[in-house]
């Protein structure tokens, strides 16, 4: 493996050994060592959660973090190429994790560099560090990733997150609930590639009948910005408010996971519940983007 | 005998079977040169197609390079290679795997479209002739797609 730019690329087995090292690692990081090792961050959008789990994941292995954030006052506003920028932090760095606004932008950097490259997210399309750390999360939340069922909720069309998810699990058997307004539905080809793939899925409008059968449920916030329309957003932003009182009957071992951050689908009632793992699932993150480091790297044993 | 609407033409390429209204498509990704001798035929009677256009090319054979670049818009083109007013090869046009440079990705958000770079579509399906950009991962109908 020597980039990370979509789940697609991703196999099955690959996957797994990168699950059993962010396990590792999370026991005893002292396992790996990337002193001197630079990880250029080149962050072309606001990013808070990805990019500070990223530096914190390479700082706590003994590497050094290098980057920018946003544009302004770089190269890049005085008309710089994508290609160049990255050509000039490969010659500064060992690894580049990289977001961008544009979709595709992650593969066409690690076809210009000698180094490897992780996409941190490009567009809507492909953001495999999330994925990768919901899969984790949802191993060590239920001790397996087989045979689970699971609920994802809110914004089902335009959720990167959970499109990328569905297809994460999919080798795993999963049942999905697919619930969200009808408006919001899951896009017809991925919930066409899931039958392909002999993924047992129900679509749903509302949340309250499934939540003793589930052993995840996966929420994502309705995002403003993706509606053309401003009434349309007007009618289904609060579709699922995720309340304790709404938790009482669900299964002990059930986890509520979200990518954060959460505005008002998830009230703050239900941090103090078993259920609530988002918390968690944000911790995550740093123990498998370390693994991920250390396996570009050629650090992983 | 057969009534010829287009002259026969001695040395050349003759591209038939283009479905009706796309010859001038058709022409703008073969580029003819400023010397070429160019004929083009539109809503001729066909028994497949109802209606056709066709393209003849003085002078000039096309490499099945060439041919193959214009399957995305007239997938079912005949294409005969001819030498001294006679048909010296005759071939299909065929989608190639791998498409580079020729057309635009439709999705405005893919990077193709932001930076000076090539674009590249792989063939997902033949038969529905979908295309599948290597960058944004976005699948296209081959009718979706504009040249470059």
């Amino acid at each position: 493996m020597k980039h990370l730019i979509s789940m697609r690329d991703l196999s099955a087995d690959k996957t797994l050994q990168l699950l059993k090292l962010a396990e590792r690692l999370e026991k005893d990081p002292s396992q790996i060592d990337l002193s001197r090792r630079v990880m250029a961050a080149m962050f072309y959008e606001a990013s808070t959660r990805t990019r500070m789990s990223f530096e914190s994941a390479m700082k706590r292995l003994g590497g050094e973090v290098i980057g920018m954030v946003g544009t302004s006052g770089t190269s890049v506003e005085k008309g710089e190429t994508l290609a160049d920028t990255a050509k000039i932090m490969a010659r500064y760095s060992d690894i580049i994790v990289m977001r961008h606004p544009m979709e595709g932008a992650a593969r066409y950097v690690s076809e210009q560099v000698d180094i490897p490259v992780v996409n941190a997210g490009d567009g809507a399309n492909q953001h495999p560090t999330q994925s990768l750390l919901d899969l984790y999360t949802i191993l060590k939340s239920q001790g397996t990733l087989k045979g689970l069922k699971l609920a994802l909720v809110g914004d089902l069309k335009y959720g990167r997150t959970v499109h990328s998810l569905a297809y994460a699990l999919a080798p795993f058997k999963p049942t999905f609930y697919f619930v969200s307004p009808k408006s919001l539905r899951m896009p017809a080809h991925i919930l066409s590639d899931l039958t392909q793939k002999g993924v047992s899925f129900k679509e749903k409008t509302t949340i309250e009948n499934i939540i003793p059968e589930i052993d995840i449920m996966y929420v994502t916030r309705i995002q403003r910005e993706r509606f053309p329309d401003r009434e349309e957003y007007e009618k289904v932003k609060n579709a699922y408010i995720i309340t304790a009182k709404l938790l009482t009957k669900a299964k002990d071992n059930m986890k509520v996971l979200h990518p954060l951050p959460r505005v008002n689908e998830i009230t703050t009632d239900v941090d103090s519940t078993k259920y609530a793992y988002y918390f968690d699932q944000a911790e995550n993150g740093v123990y498998m983007r370390q693994a991920i480091l250390a396996t570009l790297l050629g650090e992983a044993k | 005998m057969k009534e010829l609407k287009v002259d026969p033409i001695k040395n050349g390429t003759v591209i038939d079977h283009i479905p009706a209204g796309r010859v001038q498509r058709v022409l703008a990704i073969l580029k003819p040169r400023a010397t070429d001798v160019v004929m083009m035929g539109m809503n001729f009677s066909s028994k497949a197609m109802k209606k056709k256009d066709i393209i003849k090319i003085e002078g000039r054979e096309l490499t099945q390079n060439e041919v193959n670049s214009i399957a995305l818009i007239a997938p079912a083109a005949k294409v005969s290679i001819i030498r001294d007013f006679k048909v010296a090869q005759k071939s299909r046009v065929e989608i190639p795997k791998r498409i580079e440079g020729l057309v635009a990705c439709p999705n405005p958000k893919c990077i193709t479209n932001a930076e000076p770079m090539m674009t590249i579509f792989n063939l997902e399906d033949c038969s529905t002739r979908d295309l599948a950009c290597q960058y944004c991962e976005r699948v296209f109908t081959a009718d979706e797609m504009t040249h470059i």
